[in-house]
């Protein structure tokens, strides 16, 4: 029942404290059993967000009869999402290559893997920004007339997406940045309207500059969240991936800058543990994408899946 | 002993944390609960948002049946009783129930397998802090209600129904925006918080009992109560990701006008049944696991016994959560699934009655024979076996698809499932109170009054529950408001409320003797007073900082009992603990990323209420948490060392059993 207490904190710092605990019941590190139990779950939430899309993909084979026919092959982009998913495959690679550096205890030669893992996952994001942007905007040609300063009346086509008040926008402002003298505001617009810089007016009266707009084709329908069910799954579930692969990112950064501190070296075993783990969530996500890419993607290039309306 | 080390964590030079700031390790006070990673203080203070969240709901649950004590009653309106019996399941299974089993997890788990601490203990805080948010969230529904009376806050789709009202279950497109108003935000912000907190908690006891067992602790010599708490924490981690999902889905639909679940965009709302009861069975089985686990605890330390069957129990715990995850759509029968669903599910749904059926047996074979000790917690436990039982046999009729469609949605469910809850985990964990708080406290409740509290909750249950089987049989449903006099349903709602008045005034009591218990100087009790079999009760109480000044060797089931009866001393480790024993230190960090999810809760529902600039207060609270957390990583774990005792081993307890020694393995 001694009271002496021989207290004190540990000056050694974190590395020394975690090397004080006994070793496991299972012989596993701590931090791996939590990552693996994390992951068991994970795949839960995946699961239930893919079976969410396949579910909705089956009881609308051809869109939902509110929201109007999808034609899902002509809204894909299989060569960029093939890219993609090559570009974050080989990141696995380049992750299992760090993880092994760490092992090692070599810290240049994980900082250079790292740093790729890094490149890799942010080309695979822009692919995915690049994917949602442009299957959101659809495609379509329009014809349109527009009146130039002198007074000429110029019919030309234009491209743009698929949503007619859209594209419009987006042409009047491109006519206006290139020829600011083209606008014309009726002399009997309202006084507040006529106060509006230009780029303001071209907004809320697009007719100022573009004076006959027509949609002649859709090439590509919009695809967003609102517009079909398939929308809806489809964003949130490549979203939700999107969001961890982004999370992933941003852990490999704050490891990489932390790889800086110096406490890499106090603690080689502590911290090859880390990046283990990093990487068992990196390879986890790598994984998720293949399946999505999948069952999501390919499977719509199947004769016969996708059947025309 | 333990409080003059503790006192001596006060006189301990400042450590420093990775971010080179003082650890908060000194601490005493309110400052100390705050920062606390030690897993009995976090239990403790499980334990009472738990108790006073009971309350809560029992005063819920007293005003429903004061609603319905007479016909044609109108005591409160029609959307505050929808409210309130949404609220009202919401918090008992949220609030209530998972963190009192939740409570008794952080408490007894690291103590019965020979731990210092939880896996992960600053993670162990997040866990409860965040809790706190989602709790909070849930209840701030009703000031925010109270906002709108007064004209202070009024939403911009005009509804003013702002505490959640569509059902604990949720369905769409009940749920949906242009029918239930910001209270469906509240409820699904929540829940989403609490889901937080349930899946960090579980991750970590998962860890912990599979990776901190003591020396010796093999898998099949855990106490059953851990073995359900591993159970219970795998269900967990499974089952909230289908409600996550959901509620996101759901949150997407009201937020931002997507087509999940709203029939006009083509969603189909039998779709949220789905995915809402394929987390919603195996939550019934996250609520009663614990409790069969405390009963297993219970039984053999008044009998006197080993439990009989230890390896059956603990299989069958394991086969009731699997199987826990094949039954769901038995809530969907009248739905229209088709025969073959119908079929399978109702065949499951019989399957998954043969586990629970075997635990009974095997309870009922640890009595058999024994040297039956009618203690308080005893009787809570006997109590569980005979009232689940009466629910599991309510729960086979609804097995069977023609008799489900006969029951659905009447009183009869109610009484069930009631059944199961009350007669089942509310006993279950009242019969954990009643053993565990001398060993939490190192205090004795009145014993006396627990056995009038337990006739009055027992008692007062079935006088409560009964008559509703009868009720929904002749045509009472569920989630009615009130009824006309002439339907033959008079008496028995009278009784029923009769019935609950005394089952809460039974509750009430034990949760007032509690505090009583905790604030008395009078009623210290020995570290065993029940004579009972597992480690926990080798250690002082209350239990020292640091849990086991040595580690302890296990070399056998039940090695505490063996110790004192069967001559098999446990052994401890013993390694050089001169310079002490190590402690993680202290942290503002978890809390800090539980106040950040409340404010990000909070954001998200005023914005969809439209008061403005609340997203981006939305934001600025995930970005709260998303700080915290790195802060939380760059301090790093830090510790100190705390003395121990010089001695090699605990010192027999000072109320030495001097019975003579049951007959092990007799039946």
């Amino acid at each position: 029942m001694s009271a002496t207490a021989a207290l004190a904190h540990d000056s050694s710092g974190p590395a020394e404290a975690h090397a004080a605990h006994p070793p496991t019941a299972t012989g596993i590190e701590t931090k791996k059993v939590l990552m693996w139990l994390f992951l068991a779950s994970d795949c839960m939430f995946f699961g239930t967000l893919i079976s969410t899309h396949l579910v909705y993909r089956k009881v609308y084979p051809y869109g939902s009869t509110d929201k109007g026919i999808i034609d899902i092959l002509s809204t894909f982009d299989i060569q960029l999402t093939s890219f993609s998913t090559f570009i974050l495959l080989m990141s696995s690679f380049l992750m299992a290559l760090a993880v092994s550096a760490m092992h090692k205890g070599q810290i240049k030669s994980f900082r250079r893997s790292c740093i790729g893992v890094i490149i890799f996952g942010l080309i695979f994001l822009t692919g995915q920004v690049y994917e949602f942007t442009h299957f959101f905007d659809g495609h379509a040609l329009y014809t349109f007339s527009v009146k130039t300063a002198a007074g000429e009346v110029i019919s030309s086509t234009y491209e743009g997406p698929a949503d007619p008040a859209r594209a419009k926008a987006d042409l009047a402002h491109r006519l206006l940045a290139a020829h600011p003298d083209w606008l014309s505001v009726p002399a009997a617009a309202a006084a507040e309207d006529k106060a509006l810089a230009p780029a303001e007016q071209v907004k809320k009266h697009g007719d100022w500059i573009v004076t006959a707009f027509k949609q002649e084709k859709v090439e590509k329908k919009s695809l967003s969240m609102q517009n079909s069910v398939f929308g809806s799954t489809f964003f949130l579930m490549t979203g939700t991936h999107g969001t961890h692969v982004a999370i992933g990112v941003l852990w490999l950064v704050s490891m990489y800058l932390y790889s800086f501190t110096g406490r890499f070296e106090k603690n080689m075993h502590g911290a090859a543990i880390d990046v283990e783990i990093m990487g068992l969530y990196w390879h986890f996500v790598d994984i998720v994408w293949i399946i999505i890419f999948t069952a999501v993607y390919l499977v719509e290039y199947i004769p016969g899946y996708n059947p025309a309306p | 002993m333990s409080s003059v080390l503790v006192s001596h964590k006060t006189e301990l030079p400042p450590g420093r944390s990775g971010l080179g700031l003082p650890r908060p390790d000194r601490f005493t006070g309110w400052r100390d609960w705050f920062t606390t990673v030690d897993h009995k203080k976090i239990g403790v203070m499980y334990g009472a948002a738990a108790c006073f969240f009971f309350l809560v709901g029992g005063v819920e649950a007293l005003m429903i049946r004061t609603q319905l004590m007479r016909p044609m009653q109108h005591i409160i309106t029609a959307q505050l009783y929808n409210q309130l019996f949404t609220m009202h399941g919401t918090t008992m299974i949220f609030l209530g129930v998972m963190p009192l089993s939740a409570a008794f997890f952080n408490f007894v788990v690291p103590l019965q397998i020979g731990a210092r601490d939880v896996a992960f203990p600053r993670l162990n805080a997040f866990s409860l802090w965040t809790f706190f948010a989602g709790a909070i969230l849930l209840n701030a529904s009703w000031f925010l209600q109270f906002l709108n009376i007064i004209h202070v806050l009024t939403p911009a789709d005009g509804r003013t129904d702002i505490v959640p009202g569509g059902g604990w279950f949720g369905y769409a497109t009940l749920t949906e925006k242009p029918y239930t108003g910001i209270g469906t935000d509240v409820w699904i912000l929540s829940l989403q918080i609490l889901g937080v907190a349930s899946l960090a908690a579980a991750f970590n006891f998962i860890t912990t009992i599979i990776n901190l067992r003591a020396p010796g602790m093999a898998m099949m010599r855990l106490p059953v109560f851990t073995w359900m708490t591993l159970v219970t924490s795998f269900l967990i981690i499974f089952a909230f990701p289908a409600i996550t999902i959901a509620l996101a889905e759901l949150l997407f639909d009201r937020t931002f006008d997507t087509n999940f679940f709203r029939v006009q965009g083509g969603g189909q709302p039998i779709f949220w049944q789905h995915l809402f009861w394929i987390f919603g069975h195996p939550e019934v089985y996250i609520l009663v696991l614990p409790a069969m686990g405390i009963v297993s605890e219970v039984l053999p330390t008044f009998s006197r016994k080993p439990l009989f069957g230890y390896p059956i129990i603990v299989f069958s715990g394991a086969v009731i959560g699997l199987l826990g995850f094949a039954v769901w759509s038995h809530h969907m029968f009248a739905t229209g699934l088709g025969k073959v669903a119908t079929a399978a599910f109702s065949l499951l749904t019989m399957a998954i009655a043969v586990p629970t059926g075997v635990k009974i047996f095997n309870w009922i074979g640890t009595l058999w024979g024994g040297r039956i000790r009618f203690t308080v917690p005893m009787v809570f436990s006997m109590a569980f076996v005979w009232m689940f039982m009466l629910g599991g046999f309510s729960g086979i009729m609804h097995s069977a698809a023609p008799a489900d469609a006969e029951q659905h949605d009447s009183y009869f469910i109610v009484a069930h499932f009631h059944y199961v809850l009350l007669g089942g985990v509310l006993l279950g964990l009242l019969s954990g109170i009643y053993y565990w708080v001398p060993k939490i406290f190192g205090k004795m409740m009145n014993q006396k009054l627990g056995y009038w509290v337990a006739g009055l909750v027992i008692v007062g249950f079935n006088v409560a529950f009964f008559p509703m089987h009868y009720l929904g049989l002749i045509g009472m449903t569920r989630r009615t408001y009130t009824y006309l006099p002439d339907k033959g349903w008079n008496l028995w709602n009278f009784v029923s409320t009769m019935g609950a008045y005394m089952l809460g005034v039974g509750v009430f009591l034990c949760f007032m003797d509690m505090v009583i218990t905790v604030r008395s100087k009078k009623r210290a009790c020995g570290p065993d007073p029940w004579d009972a079999r597992t480690l926990e009760w080798s250690l002082p109480s209350p239990v020292p900082d640091y849990n086991f000044a040595r580690l302890p060797i296990v070399s056998c089931r039940d090695a505490w009992w063996m110790q004192k009866h069967n001559n098999i001393p446990i052994e401890y480790d013993q390694s050089d603990v001169s310079h002490g024993v190590h402690m993680p230190s202290q942290s503002w960090m978890p809390m800090g990323a539980g106040i950040g999810f409340f404010i990000f809760g909070m954001g998200i529902v005023l914005m969809s209420a439209g008061v403005p600039y609340c997203g981006y207060v939305a934001i600025g609270g995930l970005s709260t948490t998303v700080v915290f957390i790195y802060l939380w990583a760059i301090e790093g774990p830090g510790g100190y060392h705390l003395a121990v005792p010089t001695v090699a081993t605990p010192p027999a307890p000072t109320a030495a059993p001097t019975r003579v020694p049951a007959p092990v393995g007799h039946h």
